[in-house]
């Protein structure tokens, strides 16, 4: 587990009327001058070299090597992970730190809004009615810092697309400042029901981009009942299609819970028959936070009691030649024939594993737990202790 | 924290009884029926099942209610996005044809040195020159294959034995790629052959422009050299001995056979599939013996009827099966094309199972002579004398008078299966092909009676062959889904 924000920050006089920086930081010390005022300097002993607009100490002593009257701000421990071409919020009224970009993973996102027209069952980002436009703000600031060799970044929510042109000028800004990066949004698909928004994103021409969309059922009403909305379904499907019509990418996610395995091979089917024409199909195993950690005995299922349906869905659309994952997945609960479809999913600051996971020797190859599992895991959880041949 | 509402408050499913959406039925067997959508989706249930749905009585606590509607059968005040998808997946079915002709079948040369009994065109002796293709016609030829508006050009090489004028093949695909740098299709070059006259220098010429051949096997030596007599009577030992230097020149999967079916085959199927399966081919095209050329002159057509064809062909599909059940990969590649439209939203490209019918718009071939005819068994005919489905001659006709002409579009339209009696109605259309030259050749007209015609018999039995299979078994299922993604 990595921390990502915190409150106990400890800021200098001169940060206290800095307002709220939103920074690259940076440990290079031969940083071109003209760029060391909009940055942070990540002193990790030595010298303390000038004109950076911020300092980032790894140790309270070393603020008397920053230069006077300059914003500074001591790190505690579980900030360690910082690093040159990150990207922080520093919120010195309350001590906080905000990690909005890590350059050394592959994978960053971004919560786009909290707000959302579905309501999942499952929901690990519960949504609220809130003004959060400031987030758009914050991102579009950020996106010109993040260093452009970044693999992947995400928008997540709530649901982007509800912020409607401001959703088209994120994409834009990202196609813009990340020319070579993917990117994948996290939507209900919705929104594109009616075609304007999806034409306006398939008119960006974004270079890699992917729209990751759940249909949770073959049938209406039972996905429906998963995202608690009625009309749900036909309005992701003609999403769907109006997204594919109009050049832009789709993954279809089915989250397996209780509620999605009655209908997962006949899902199976209506996607290979209905919508080949999607580029890629994620099945996700459940992480158990917001929501879902309220609804868990209404939405739980063993792992170890799908395998039947999961094995004859995954061979269906793999048969129909359809790219599919299987994400949040641990490999000794999957049947054997399936293991080659999992992906090791879980982002490196929520990944766990179990005490029966000590001695495994298939852990570099799992995918692992959500830090969440601990609350609920499959009984079939045991040790890979002979190498497979 | 909202409280969250049960399944029963998004099911709108039954509150206002369901809309039929277009479908039709047949017997499947004594007590089941298969129903089809209009996208060729089919559901099998039994007959009292049949009777409730289309009476309205189904109610929404059946299974089978739920997978009608997941499959497009009906809607209800739950849902309507059924009609899109509906639309979406007859749009997709329907869409090939909008690239018009993608085969273009040249013959090079009527002259073969084999003398098959069963021959489907007039073969002429060895020497005679008159039979061959000339360049004049060749390049008038290639200015209609251009004229299509096909994304995907494949050029066909065929005879008599194509490679006799082996210098018109180099001719046709030097002058094809020359215009293909300005038309830039997708370009692909097929000959097929005997294989007895194969050299070197040929398969030199094969691996340069990465043609693929296509060859005749009809099973075990004494069978195929029965069949397909020469002098010597060594064909199955230069075809054997062609494979292997083709597939060597040209590399394994870019050789293809296909066998014919005789009299003398229908007793040896395991056989004939043995031999594909020892010479290690992915599959085998277990075909019908069609009606036209020598077939009929020799009666070898009427040397057995459908009912023995169907025997032998299923009796070769259960080997096959078992093949594969016990693990050894291998496909029947005219179930997998029937499997295609059955299982998956694509079409397939064999012409006999369009419709509309495939000829003209689907293949075309332009003879040694210059005569365009609607598809290869067209031009059989009219080496028997009945030149109805002649469409022009590259020399006096252009791409209008060839494409827009009565000659083509009159069949193209009598015979649609979607409005002809018999088929509009039939559960089986959506799979089924329009076949107007056969039922021209055996019956006299683009339609014909269904009931009497072998076409309809053969696909029917072929079709409820294959339902009841997967449906039986599981496993069946599974292979057959990846039969049908494969072809």
């Amino acid at each position: 587990m990595i921390t990502l924000r915190g409150r106990s920050v400890e800021f200098n006089p001169a940060a206290m009327e800095s307002g709220s920086p939103l920074l690259r930081l940076t440990t290079n010390r031969t940083r071109p001058a003209p760029l060391r005022a909009a940055e942070g300097f990540v002193h990790e002993g030595g010298d303390m070299p000038d004109g950076f607009g911020w300092y980032l100490l790894k140790a309270t002593e070393a603020m008397t090597l920053v230069p006077p009257g300059v914003p500074a701000a001591v790190l505690p421990a579980e900030f360690d992970h910082l690093a040159d071409g990150d990207v922080v919020r520093l919120e010195p009224s309350r001590g906080g730190l905000r990690t909005l970009f890590r350059k050394a993973v592959p994978y960053n996102h971004f919560l786009l809004t909290e707000r959302c027209n579905n309501y999942c069952l499952m929901c690990s980002q519960p949504p609220r009615t809130v003004e959060d436009g400031w987030i758009v703000d914050e991102i579009l600031e950020a996106l010109p810092l993040m260093d452009r060799q970044a693999t992947e970044i995400g928008f997540t929510g709530g649901e982007p697309t509800l912020l409607g042109d401001r959703f088209i000028e994120l994409v834009r800004a990202a196609g813009s400042h990340l020319p070579t990066t993917a990117l994948h949004i996290l939507s209900n698909g919705r929104t594109f029901a009616n075609g304007t928004l999806a034409r306006d994103l398939g008119a960006i021409r974004h270079h890699d981009l992917m729209m990751g969309i759940p249909v949770y059922a073959d049938l209406a009403h039972v996905h429906d009942h998963v995202v608690q909305a009625n009309g749900a379904f036909d309005e992701t499907i003609r999403g769907i299609l109006a997204l594919k019509a109009h050049g832009v990418r789709v993954e279809v996610r089915v989250v397996l819970q209780q509620q999605t395995i009655a209908r997962l091979v006949p899902l199976a089917r209506f996607l290979a028959r209905n919508l080949l024409f999607i580029d890629h199909v994620a099945l996700m195993g459940l992480e158990l936070t917001g929501f879902a950690r309220a609804n868990l005995d209404q939405i739980w299922i063993d792992p170890i009691d799908y395998q039947a349906e999961l094995v004859e869905a995954v061979g269906i659309l793999d048969r129909a030649g359809l790219k599919t994952s299987i994400y949040n997945s641990q490999t000794c609960v999957l049947a054997p024939s399936i293991r080659r479809f999992a992906r090791r999913s879980i982002s490196d600051w929520k990944q766990d594993y179990m005490p029966e996971c000590s001695g495994c020797l298939g852990r570099n190859g799992c995918g692992g737990f959500f830090a969440s599992a601990k609350l609920r895991y499959s009984r079939a959880i045991s040790p890979i202790t002979e190498q497979a041949t | 924290m909202a409280k969250f509402r049960d399944v029963a408050a998004f099911d709108e499913s039954g509150d206002a009884g369901y809309t039929m959406m277009p479908w039709r039925f047949t017997a499947l067997d004594n007590e089941r029926c298969v129903a089809t959508n209009m996208a060729g989706e089919y559901i099998a249930m039994s007959r009292e099942e049949v009777s409730d749905f289309a009476s309205g009585r189904l109610t929404v606590d059946y299974d089978l209610y739920s997978d009608l509607k997941a499959k497009h059968f009906l809607i209800d005040a739950d849902t309507d996005v059924a009609v899109d998808l509906l639309a979406l997946k007859v749009r997709t079915k329907l869409a090939p044809l909008a690239n018009f002709t993608g085969l273009h079948i040249f013959v090079t040369t009527l002259r073969c040195e084999h003398s098959c009994p069963y021959c489907q065109v007039s073969r002429a002796n060895d020497d005679k020159r008159e039979f061959d293709m000339t360049e004049e016609t060749a390049m008038r030829a290639l200015d209609l294959v251009f004229r299509s508006p096909s994304p995907t050009i494949k050029i066909e090489f065929q005879g008599g034995e194509s490679l006799l004028n082996m210098a018109m093949i180099r001719f046709i695909v030097a002058e094809a790629l020359r215009r293909n740098e300005t038309a830039q299709r997708n370009l692909a070059f097929v000959i097929a052959t005997n294989l007895a006259i194969l050299d070197e220098e040929m398969l030199a010429f094969a691996r340069e422009h990465g043609i693929l051949m296509s060859t005749s096997l009809d099973g075990p030596a004494d069978l195929h050299n029965r069949n397909r007599p020469r002098p010597g009577k060594d064909s199955h030992e230069k075809a054997i001995d062609g494979i292997r230097r083709a597939r060597t020149a040209l590399g394994h999967y870019n050789v293809g056979a296909l066998m014919t079916t005789t009299a003398a085959s229908l007793s040896r199927v395991r056989e004939i599939i043995d031999e594909y399966v020892r010479l290690d081919f992915g599959g085998i095209f277990l075909r019908p013996l069609s009606p036209y050329g020598f077939a009929i002159k020799t009666k070898t057509y009427a040397a057995y009827d459908q009912k023995k064809w169907l025997d032998f062909y299923f009796e070769g599909l259960d080997y096959i099966i078992d093949l594969n059940l016990d693990g050894h990969e291998f496909i029947e590649h005219y179930a997998a094309m029937v499997l295609k439209k059955m299982l998956t939203p694509l079409q397939t490209s064999y012409v006999d199972l369009m419709s509309p019918a495939g000829i003209g718009i689907g293949a075309i071939v332009y003879n040694y002579d210059g005569t365009v005819y609607a598809s290869d068994e067209s031009r059989m005919l009219a080496e028997m004398g009945d030149t109805t489905f002649a469409l022009g001659n590259v020399h006096e006709n252009d791409f209008a008078d060839i494409m827009l002409g009565d000659a083509l579009l009159n069949p193209l339209e009598q015979s649609f299966a979607g409005s002809v009696p018999g088929c509009s109605w039939c559960a089986f259309e959506p799979w089924c092909g329009a076949e107007p030259v056969f039922h021209h050749a055996t019956q006299g007209d683009f339609v014909g009676k269904k009931p009497l015609s072998s076409f309809c018999t053969r696909n029917m039995a072929v079709f409820r062959g294959l339902i009841l299979r997967m449906e039986a078994n599981p496993d069946i299922k599974r292979m057959f889904e990846r039969w049908a993604n494969i072809v």
